[in-house]
């Protein structure tokens, strides 16, 4: 059982792989080269951050038990679906262009609140990865509020598109904002991005995306028990796929390095 | 020991200015700004750098060209040691560095455009008649533009 602060970790790691991977499944397939290339390079500024928060999460491992052998490459391609803790969001499919962007849109707005807060953690590690990540963080915002302004303020087949996209993803934005059960200690002692604060940042900058982009912003959305909480180990069938096609190397053939 | 004691910091930082950027290879990784000092502790030298971004490949490739140019000038008691805060930052980049930049074509760092927008300088002609093309380039640090007047593509080294 890992500590709190592990724990934490985890989750923030697992948030940034597993965004990073469904980044990189565009790469190759852009609408353009331009595009294709950013794409690329946010899946690399997220598994970037990812190696960052899992060598801490190792590194805490290790020193709690010895025994363990944590590495950063054992806890991305060891472990199983149910002791991933990132949010739904980051595993859901990538579908049409306008899924994708929103979905980045989302994703990225919300670390970006997340990562400010913990620019000032009392956990100095978290911190200086924070610091490190947020530079790049505020680039995905950029990007991809473009592309929601584009989209929504577009033709009328980008609209269509970027509403149903809004359909598929809003009902799993509810789940950003669910807390683990150690949250409040963590938060009580500084370490941990106080989500309530992170939800407040977010809505306002999707509320000021959205009327740029013409579209209406829904009501917050609800989280159900039947949903589950990616914090907690539960997820939607998709992580499964991901970790299947992510993880199969190193389990077909352990250690294997080229 | 004996031969680490005998070496200065000074030589190992001439050392350092050997080592390519391998991304850009025109800056040494002192113009680049990533070697943020150099320490003579009990068990050798420490060399203290920070990685441009997150993701950046070159990272690993930059600590390898460390550890062969000290051992080639028969270096053989270091470390080199990761910081991540404070965060890099172009800041950081020496003036040489962003004249070498601009001679190779690639447009410097300015503080005005510190987020990408059309107007950048370009490094061909000098024309602020320039277009961003997008705000990601060929690596992680690079933004694409166009310049309307001399017609030619660049890439912009990203204010981060
Ligand atoms: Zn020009």
């Amino acid at each position: 059982m890992y500590s709190p602060l592990i724990r934490y970790t985890l989750h923030l790691a697992d948030n940034a792989l597993i965004m990073g991977h469904r980044c990189s499944e565009w790469c190759g397939h852009g609408p353009v080269l331009e595009q294709d290339i950013a794409l690329a390079n946010l899946a690399l500024d997220y598994v970037g951050t990812a190696r960052n928060f899992y060598q801490y999460a190792a590194e805490m491992i290790n020193a709690a038990d010895p025994a363990q052998k944590a590495t950063e490459d054992s806890l991305a391609y060891l472990r199983d679906a149910g002791d991933f803790y990132n949010n739904h969001i980051a595993e859901l499919p990538n579908g049409d262009w306008a899924q994708t962007t929103l979905k980045e849109f989302f994703f990225s707005v919300y670390l970006q609140a997340v990562y400010r807060q913990l620019l000032n953690s009392a956990d100095t590690q978290l911190a200086a990865i924070a610091e490190k990540a947020l530079k790049e963080i505020d680039y995905h915002v950029r990007w991809s509020s473009e592309w929601v302004v584009r989209l929504g303020d577009g033709t009328e087949e980008s609209k269509e598109r970027l509403l149903k996209a809004l359909d598929e993803v809003w009902l799993h934005t509810g789940e950003l904002f669910a807390s683990d059960d150690h949250d409040a200690q963590l938060i009580q002692e500084n370490i941990a991005a106080d989500l309530q604060l992170v939800y407040t940042h977010w809505r306002t900058t999707v509320e000021k995306v959205f009327e740029e982009a013409t579209i209406a912003v829904p009501a917050p959305a609800k989280t159900a028990a039947w949903m589950g909480n990616g914090r907690k180990g539960i997820h939607t069938e998709h992580l499964g796929y991901i970790l299947a096609e992510m993880q199969y190397l190193q389990r077909a053939y352990p250690g294997c390095e080229w | 020991m004996t031969s680490t004691t005998q070496h200065t910091v000074e030589f190992i930082y001439a050392i350092l200015e050997t080592v390519a950027d391998p991304e850009v290879p025109v800056l040494s990784i002192l113009d680049l700004g990533i070697v943020r000092d150099v320490q003579l502790k009990d068990d050798g030298f420490h060399i203290i750098i920070t990685p441009t971004y997150s993701g950046c490949p070159a990272t690993e490739m930059i600590q390898l060209q460390i550890r062969m140019a000290l051992l080639e000038n028969g270096i053989q008691h270091f470390q080199i040691v990761h910081r991540l805060s404070p965060a890099w930052t172009t800041d950081w980049m020496t003036e040489a560095g962003k004249q070498k930049l601009q001679a190779y074509g690639i447009a410097p760092p300015e503080k005005k455009f510190a987020i990408p927008e059309d107007g950048v300088t370009c490094p061909q002609c000098h024309s602020t008649n320039t277009r961003l093309v997008s705000a990601f380039g060929s690596t992680a640090c690079k933004a694409l533009y166009q310049c309307s007047d001399c017609k030619e593509p660049f890439d912009y080294f990203k204010c981060h």
